[in-house]
């Protein structure tokens, strides 16, 4: 066959589509894409907000809100669980920002597929319109909890056990195509689109981040795909999979021999790394973020690079974490214990290096700056929450309270969605070409912040005073003080507060849109090269006539002798202003090992 | 600034709470201290990464915040660092995890002289087994699960004959004295949590899973189920009482044996038709009920039901509270039938009575009745109110509306189902703060009448 | 390019030690086309999926109420017929490689329709097996059969969707030499399902 040529040498054949339908519809452009994605997802993402409001006013206030009955309740909480950690977080992370910045960041002209890439968007919008559909079917949507643990999930006496599990299972099977299509693009662009002198040392934290979890994804909704179809068939065919001999609400069922104990298996083979696929966006993203503003490089950019690898490696040995009362070999406890323990190092390390990346810097108070540096307050706070859940014997009794509830939301449904907001406004100037108002955005932060840790820091004592979680109401107990019910409320209050300043967010960024000042290319003075586009917003293609030519890493800030403060990654070395009597950059060689 | 001053401010605030706050784990009353000496351990770690990585953080934020004149330090990595960080959370990580792991294996390893219970878990109810006389649990499978023999035991295996079986909400366990829980379930994944004894487990369908613990303090505790199994997963209480080993001994003579359970005669109606002359004054002959005398229909009802309530009565679980007029009146009437086949007998002859619906007196809106009774009512009293014996849910479809619109309100006012003996009030009391008011409650009502259709 | 040594170059040097010595303008983007990347992966997540379905078999296998299926005959006819289906997709595949673009043609036809044997042959083992009454909810050991050969023949069909878009092309007369990489592709596919088959064939049978 013909000798190959690099893609990064070859012509680009990307014509510009002129059709409105073609340019923003069916569009095959990345960062049209991605927009698609990132709205979609909010969208469901504020789906899923108000429900966790509706469940919150039931748990504040029992028994004053009587529409919401018990079964609206586990629906509410099983369609908000299942919305925020698949169709808003993994799409908004991969599917969003993956899109955009992948492409940008490595200087690629797009995706290597353009087409396949617009496919993962359609399925990825039609598993939500199915999932979405769920709640008008009759029975509603299912109940089951995120985790749809059969027998109960395809049960009666479950809600949604007849239409709405099915359409759940079917959601996720084509959400599974989507991702996975989506997915083989982002991976293979990262191997082969990289521009010249973009080694995989040189691309930007972000890059790396989006890469290891599509990875993940690509190895673990495989399991989840094998068990939603095995869970399927004993929903339709009475097939006995999962389902041993049970009676079901008096009647006697046909299945037998099915253990239920397979399906958690696989379940966590794919939910543990999952929620590292919602995790290591996050830290790659922050991470530019952090260097970014505090005008200094990365700290240990090796061992960032090493650590994702590494925790992405673990988080496949790690998933019976979850199941540690779940009635499997109790022996599995000591190895799972120990493997989950582990990861707490890695994890570590990049918690100091972020910290230590501050340390020396000079740092700017930016709005994205303040939600990076809460994601590092609140990530601490719930990833050590995490190494009590971890630690299996500290996890006998808090498993399965409001512990567990107070540990994830902390870690996923907080740090990340600092993340999220850090990056959104990060690259807002450069995705809209206007600039956010401030005033607002630091609102917007000091409101979910401090909301946010309001809500979830007494859950956690909740959780140690032995409060289930799922559960519609608490009831009187003979542990539980009378105290706890005004708590509730109290995190309630917090929920609704934090629930409603999103608004502030939603109105900044329309507003901006509308009426924002005009954002120049590269507002935060950064280096990577997405900030160095011909034009902004960029065009199809990012990159005008010339892909860019890479010189250095991502993260070239304040060299000494160099006169700005930072060095774009695309600028020849000879260009490099000097300070006077600085001597040559070029000539420059190593300052460190 | 404000930044700084904030992260200060959350990490004093989050040690003071924790420090100060009310809410923390129960008293323990169990053998399982090492468990809760592991948490504080973990605390006591984490709690100081915690405070020193963040209060670090706030001090580089401010000191290195941003001036013009001012330049960051360009420092790629520094390994010596980096490797003296990574080996301290090792460290302090191992300091932790050991600890747990040597609990761990105690947790798994059961005491040879630990004795058997079971507890068997349903859609949303719990119910206990001890092995009885020989010591050994007959083997038992939910295949065999029927209304005669709720407990599934298997009929041909002689060790499941003198088997105790307790199907009320509530289990003894003698104190000081390490018990192996055996855990059954017989629908769905259940979890058998005493906070007071800090260990849980899940019941899985299909096998027998095990938990042991010493109880160490006399006094009874609740159990709650904290594995998600439907609808009423959050109604799923039982009690477990611990006693001093006589108190215990004596508790588990009064149970009855499984051949107790099988030789046990189900009433006979004709022996009931006497003792029900007293009833038929207000219930009619027919059982058919009288609203003039706030009599209710009982034809038509399961006599499981009919045993139940009629004990509730004599041993004054209903009717005692002084809202509940009707009730009272009831009590010195069910006082008459002395003994418990007495009960049977009447239950028996009710259940073999002529069913005719009840004429219809309550109105309202049954769209929306359906809306509520479907998704909640329905799961338990079977979607045309027929009732569910295996969930101990009555018949509704046909028995007396304005009767049904009584009750309703009582358990929603706590007129009913509160008192402590009552083994599904809380069930009712809890599901029926779904129906917001009086027409809510006509709405249901008015939808079941539409039921009895057949 | 040697991904692990190139995980440890120091990027912030300014004259970077790349893995292999190459000038700074290099990228070490891997040099063939990304079909293959992205195939490799593909297969890889297909990997996965089928190595998760026999874990779960073998768990299920364990537990008492398992009774093995007869073992059908069709399958061993079926098994030939995709073993030289893939043979033949190799034999164009080189083929072209050497530049005889002449047999393209006659290739992809034999090789497509030995595959389409395949596919039907299985169906027909689904019929028999249902005829003699074994049905897919009468024991996991039928669920497993009849789940894990439908999940093999969906991928199989998916890669003919692909043969078929290679042979339009070739058929409306594109230079053979540019449906090469369609080829090479489909080739590398069918191997790797047939080797997905045998593992399945070899556990169906002997358990
Ligand atoms: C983004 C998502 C995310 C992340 C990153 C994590 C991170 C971790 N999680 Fe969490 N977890 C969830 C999301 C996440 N988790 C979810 C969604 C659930 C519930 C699912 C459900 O049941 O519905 C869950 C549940 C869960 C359980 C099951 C509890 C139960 O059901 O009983 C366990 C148990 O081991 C656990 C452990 C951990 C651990 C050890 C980490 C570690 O990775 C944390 C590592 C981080 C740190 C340790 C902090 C930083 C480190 C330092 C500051 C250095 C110093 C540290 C030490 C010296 C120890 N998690
Ligand atoms: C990312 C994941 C995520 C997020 C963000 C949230 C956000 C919230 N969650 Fe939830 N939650 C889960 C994941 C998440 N949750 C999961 C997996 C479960 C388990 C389900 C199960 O048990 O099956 C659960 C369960 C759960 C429970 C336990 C119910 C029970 O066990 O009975 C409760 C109770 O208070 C709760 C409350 C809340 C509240 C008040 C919020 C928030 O309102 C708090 C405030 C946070 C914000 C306001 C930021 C949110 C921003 C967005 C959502 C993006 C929207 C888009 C834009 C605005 C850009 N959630
Ligand atoms: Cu039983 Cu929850
Ligand atoms: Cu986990």
């Amino acid at each position: 066959m013909t000798t190959y040529i690099p893609l990064a040498d070859q012509p680009s054949e990307l014509h510009d589509p002129h059709t409105f339908i073609a340019k923003y519809v069916w569009s095959q452009d990345h960062k049209v894409i991605a927009i698609q994605y990132g709205s979609t997802a909010v969208f469901v993402g504020l789906i899923a907000l108000v429900l966790s409001g509706l469940m919150r006013l039931q748990l504040g206030y029992p028994g004053t809100f009587a529409f919401i009955d018990p079964s609206d309740y586990y629906q509410f909480v099983t369609m908000h669980g299942m919305i925020m950690v698949i169709y808003l977080l993994t799409a908004l992370f991969l599917g969003g920002f993956g899109n955009y910045l992948i492409p940008l960041q490595i200087g690629a002209r797009d995706m290597v597929f353009p087409y396949l890439n617009m496919l993962s968007y359609w399925f990825y919008l039609l598993s939500v319109i199915i999932l979405l559909a769920s709640f008008f079917v009759h029975g509603g949507p299912t109940g089951a909890g995120w985790t749809l643990y059969p027998p109960q999930a395809i049960l009666r006496g479950t809600p949604g056990a007849d239409m709405g599990i099915i359409l759940m299972l079917l959601s996720l099977a084509v959400f599974i195509v989507a991702f996975t299509m989506g997915g083989l693009n982002y991976v293979t662009t990262v191997l082969q689109a990289r521009t010249h002198g973009m080694t995989l040392m040189r691309m930007p934290l972000a890059v790396w981040g989006i890469f290891v979890a599509t990875i993940l994804g690509l190895f673990a909704f495989p399991a989840l795909f094998v068990s939603a179809i095995m869970m399927t068939f004993d929903k339709l065919i009475g097939t006995s999979f999962f389902m041993p001999a049970v009676t079901s609400l008096g009647t006697n069922l046909e299945n037998s021999g099915g253990s239920p104990i397979l399906f958690q298996h696989l379940f966590w083979f794919f939910g543990h790394p999952e929620v590292y696929i919602v995790a290591l966006p996050a830290f790659g993203l922050v991470s530019d973020v952090l260097s970014t503003h505090a005008r200094k490089n990365i700290f240990g950019y090796r061992m960032m690079v090493w650590a994702i690898v590494a925790i992405g490696a673990l988080s496949f040995i790690v998933w019976a974490h979850h199941m540690y009362v779940s009635g499997m070999n109790p022996y599995f406890g000591f190895f799972f214990a120990f493997t989950t323990l582990i990861i707490a190092v890695p994890t570590a390390i990049k918690v100091y290096n972020w910290v230590l990346t501050l340390w020396h810097g000079n740092i700017r108070m930016t709005v994205p700056m303040l939600f990076a540096m809460g994601f590092i307050f609140t990530f601490i706070h719930g990833g050590l929450t995490g190494i009590f859940l971890g630690n299996v014997t500290v996890d006998l009794p808090l498993s399965d309270t409001y512990f567990v509830v107070a540990h994830f939301h902390m870690v996923m449904g907080v740090s990340p969605v600092m993340v999220l907001f850090a990056a959104i406004y990060h690259w807002f100037p450069k995705m809209s070409g206007k600039m956010f108002n401030v005033t607002l955005g630091k609102i917007h932060f000091w409101a979910t912040f401090l909301g946010t840790y309001a809500i979830y820091l007494p859950m956690h004592y909740l959780g140690l005073l032995g409060v289930p979680r799922r559960y519609f109401a608490i009831g009187t107990t003979d542990f539980i003080p009378e105290s706890a019910q005004q708590l509730n409320a109290n995190i309630t209050q917090a929920a609704l507060f934090v629930g409603v300043m999103q608004l502030v967010f939603i109105f900044n960024i329309i507003y901006s849109l509308a009426r924002g000042p005009k954002a120049d290319g590269n507002p935060w003075e950064a280096t990577s090269l997405e900030w160095q586009t011909p034009d902004t917003p960029p065009h199809h293609g990012n990159w005008g006539e010339k892909l860019p030519v890479v010189y250095r890493w991502a993260y070239e800030y304040s060299v000494p002798g160099v006169k700005a403060d930072f060095v774009p990654q695309n600028i020849p070395p000879e260009e490099v202003e000097m300070l006077p009597g600085a001597g040559k950059y070029v000539d420059r060689s190593e300052v460190h090992g | 600034m404000p930044f700084i001053i904030a992260i200060v401010l959350l990490v004093i605030a989050s040690v003071a709470l924790h420090l100060l706050s009310p809410w923390y784990m129960t008293p323990i009353a169990s053998n399982w201290q090492s468990i809760d000496n592991t948490i504080d351990i973990t605390f006591w770690v984490t709690g100081f990464v915690f405070v020193t990585v963040n209060l670090f953080m706030a001090y580089a934020v401010y000191r290195f915040r941003y001036r013009r004149d001012r330049r960051a330090k360009y420092e790629p990595e520094n390994k010596k660092l980096e490797a003296w960080l990574t080996v301290a959370t090792s460290v302090g990580v191992a300091a932790m995890l050991a600890p747990g792991l040597f609990v761990w294996a105690d947790f798994v390893e059961v005491p040879q002289d630990a004795h058997e219970v079971e507890a068997i878990g349903q859609q949303w109810q719990w119910s206990f087994r001890y092995p009885g006389a020989d010591g050994v649990m007959g083997a038992a499978d939910a295949r065999f699960v029927t209304a005669e023999n709720p407990f599934g035991m298997d009929e041909d295996d002689p060790a499941g004959r003198d088997d105790i079986l307790v199907s009320a909400q509530e289990m003894h366990l003698p104190v000081n004295r390490p018990v192996k829980m055996l855990l059954r379930s017989k629908d769905v994944l259940h979890d058998f949590a005493v906070a007071q004894f800090r260990v849980k487990m899940d019941l899985v369908p299909g096998s027998v899973t095990y938990m042991w613990l010493t109880p160490t303090l006399i006094g009874s505790y609740d159990i709650l189920c904290e594995e998600l199994c439907g609808l009423g997963h959050f109604v799923m209480r039982g009690v477990v009482v611990v006693d001093d080993e006589a108190t215990y001994n004596s508790w588990l003579a009064t149970q009855p044996t499984y051949a107790q359970t099988l030789a046990q005669a189900d009433g006979d109606p004709a022996q009931g038709q006497p003792s029900y002359a007293v009833c038929a004054a207000c219930h009619g002959v027919n059982g058919e009920g009288n609203v003039a005398l706030n009599a209710p229909k009982l034809a038509g009802q399961e006599d499981w039901y009919l045993r139940r309530q009629l004990n509730y009565f004599k041993t004054g679980v209903r009717g005692t509270h002084a809202d509940d007029v009707y009730g009272a009146q009831m009590r010195p009437m069910a006082g008459t039938l002395a003994t418990d086949d007495m009960v049977a007998n009447v239950a028996a002859y009710i259940a073999a009575m002529p069913d005719m619906p009840a004429p219809d007196t309550i109105t309202g809106d049954i769209a929306n009745g359906q809306a509520l009774f479907e998704p909640t009512c329905g799961v338990c009293h079977s979607e045309r109110g027929e009732g569910i014996w295996a969930v101990n849910a009555p018949k509704l479809a046909g028995m007396s509306d304005w009767y049904l619109v009584r009750q309703l309100q009582n358990f929603k006012s706590g007129v009913r189902g509160v008192h402590p003996d009552d083994e599904y009030g809380f069930q009712m009391t809890s599901m029926v703060q779904a129906l917001a008011d009086d027409s809510a409650i006509n709405d249901v009502v008015a939808y079941i009448n539409t039921l009895d259709a057949q | 390019m040697n991904p692990l040594r190139a995980l440890f170059e120091k990027p912030w040097q300014r004259t970077p030690q790349t893995a292999d010595g190459l000038s700074v303008e290099h990228s070490q983007a891997l040099e063939h086309p990304p079909q293959k990347t992205a195939l490799m992966f593909f297969l890889g997540v297909v990997g996965v999926l089928f190595g998760l379905f026999i874990t779960a078999y073998f768990v299920r296998m364990e537990l008492d109420d398992w009774r093995p299926m007869p073992e059908s005959q069709l399958l061993w006819i079926n098994t030939v017929l995709l073993f030289f289906g893939s043979v033949v997709l190799q034999w164009t595949h080189s083929r072209l490689k050497h530049g005889e673009a002449s047999s393209v043609k006659a290739g992809l036809l034999l090789g497509g329709l030995l595959t389409l044997g395949f596919v039907y042959g299985q169906f027909a083992a689904w019929q028999d097996m249902r005829a003699a009454g074994y049905y897919m909810y009468n024991n996991p050991a039928n669920s497993f059969f009849y789940v894990l050969t439908g999940i093999h023949a969906l991928h199989m069909l998916g890669g003919l969707w692909v043969w078929t878009r290679a042979g339009i092309r070739v058929w409306s007369g594109t230079a053979p030499e540019k449906v090469g990489l369609a080829v090479e592709l489909c080739a590398v596919y069918w191997h790797f399902l047939l080797l997905v088959w045998l593992v399945l064939f070899a556990l169906l049978s002997y358990t």
